[in-house]
């Protein structure tokens, strides 16, 4: 993508589905669709009458085998200005200026290999769900896991198709972590991730493991931290954050 | 161009645009300061420490913790803008200028970029203008603390005129070079300069 501008481009809401109580997931018909890579984002602008416009980066839920389209998962935050726009104003049929794919680092395709381990806190589990989705359109049987923290099970951002995707036997398994509340008779991880959990499932998928960790700052430091604690090299490990920095400034 | 593009419905909160024009385009303001880092935050002991002053220069220079420490220090207060689209108003650090740290070296005419190294392998590159007079900062206080390690500490780069991803954590070092090359965000698309006036987000914008 290096010196290719990025031109806005208007895209339409072809549909929106809610996903969870504070996610809904917006599919967008791009005129000028280009091959992402899992992993990577696109900028949304929003222009209002009188020419004030708003800003914001989302993260491709959709895996790059599906032409001419994109999902965008969103989550609704509080008082979010254009989260809260795309959530209770925007409609099937109406049209959103976008500019993408964006970002070269946060990325993974099988072509890159594995084993995968995937660590994702609450929203962040959209971009990893890119790569997930790409790895199974292309039939890939990396080894991968994903551990996802999420508060309560009703949180869990696509937890029918990740359970689809984990009962296809090709090598994917799915961790979750309730840090609230658990389903009764649940025997699962049920607190925040810490170095042991991260030690548990990293260690039989190996040293060569790459590491993508995708959420709010607190659990991804934890999780950077007791990776690199666990022996894995802190050059295999890729973050994204997003959210406020824990008062800690 | 046709007619400009309006978003059905969307009328926007605006709480930060008014202060007398301090954010750029795209940008909205927060009052958390948000942590972006591309891998996991490296912990430098202070004694292992070191800041360098490299390439085309006469003779190069490296301080310890303590010693930087000694060098002459300044309070700043300035807005910081990151590409991913959030604007910090008032932020408030104590560093070295660039100015200052760079009267310990005798600059080759020849040198024209700079290129930040730091712990983890980050790199960013800049035009030497854009670091002098007064205009950026190796920090490594915020708010009246040491600057946390998520936040880039125990130092940082500070060019609060530039995108924040030009202002890089862990610094170790500045390399004066004759010709501009790619640091780190500027070889995965993000433009080479970053001025957020202009809105230079990516490569081509």
């Amino acid at each position: 993508m290096l010196n290719r501008a990025l031109e806005w481009q208007i895209a339409t809401v072809a549909a929106i589905r809610t996903e969870t109580a504070r996610t809904k997931t917006f599919t967008l018909s791009l005129p000028a669709w280009v091959r992402h890579l899992p992993g990577q984002h696109y900028d949304l602008r929003l222009t209002a009458q009188d020419g004030y416009q708003a800003q914001r980066s989302y993260s491709i839920a959709s895996e790059p085998e599906r032409e001419g389209e994109i999902d965008l998962t969103v989550e609704s935050l509080p008082g979010g200005e254009v989260s809260g726009y795309l959530h209770d104003v925007l409609v099937p049929g109406d049209r959103l200026e976008v500019r993408g794919p964006i970002g070269g680092y946060f990325v993974w395709e099988v072509s890159r290999g594995g084993p995968l381990l995937l660590v994702a806190g609450g929203s962040g589990v959209v971009p990893l769900m890119s790569m997930l989705r790409h790895r199974r359109a292309v039939g890939s049987r990396v080894p991968a896991r994903l551990l996802y923290s999420s508060r309560t099970p009703e949180d869990v951002i696509y937890a029918d198709e990740l359970m689809g995707l984990q009962d296809g036997g090709d090598g994917l398994e799915v961790i979750h972590s309730y840090t609230r509340s658990q389903p009764a008779g649940w025997t699962g991880y049920a607190r925040r991730i810490d170095a042991d959990m991260l030690k548990e499932i990293y260690r039989p998928l190996g040293g060569k493991t790459q590491v993508f960790i995708c959420g709010p700052t607190l659990l991804v430091e934890a999780a950077a931290d007791g990776l690199v604690a666990a022996g894995l090299a802190p050059g295999r490990i890729k973050t994204e954050r997003f959210g406020p920095s824990g008062g800690s400034a | 161009m046709g007619e400009r593009f309006v978003s059905r419905g969307f009328v926007g909160k605006r709480q930060m645009s008014a202060p007398g024009g301090r954010l750029p385009p795209g940008q909205h303001g927060v009052a958390d300061f948000p942590v972006l880092s591309a891998g996991p935050t490296p912990r430098t002991p202070l004694e292992k420490w070191t800041f360098s002053i490299e390439g085309e220069v006469e003779r190069p220079v490296r301080w310890s913790w303590e010693e930087f420490q000694g060098l002459p220090a300044q309070d700043f207060t300035v807005d910081i803008h990151c590409v991913t689209k959030w604007t910090k108003l008032d932020t408030r650090w104590r560093g070295v200028s660039v100015d200052t740290l760079l009267e310990h070296v005798q600059l080759d005419p020849k040198a024209g970029f700079v290129m930040a190294y730091c712990d983890g392998g980050y790199t960013t590159n800049l035009p030497l203008p854009d670091l002098l007079n007064g205009q950026a900062f190796v920090a490594y206080g915020y708010d009246g603390r040491p600057l946390a390690p998520e936040h880039g500490g125990p130092a940082r780069l500070v060019v609060p005129h530039l995108y924040f991803w030009k202002s890089a954590k862990w610094v170790r070092g500045m390399r004066l070079m004759e010709q501009d090359k790619r640091g780190f965000w500027e070889s995965a698309g993000y433009h080479h300069r970053g001025d957020p006036w202009k809105e230079e987000r990516y490569a081509g914008d």
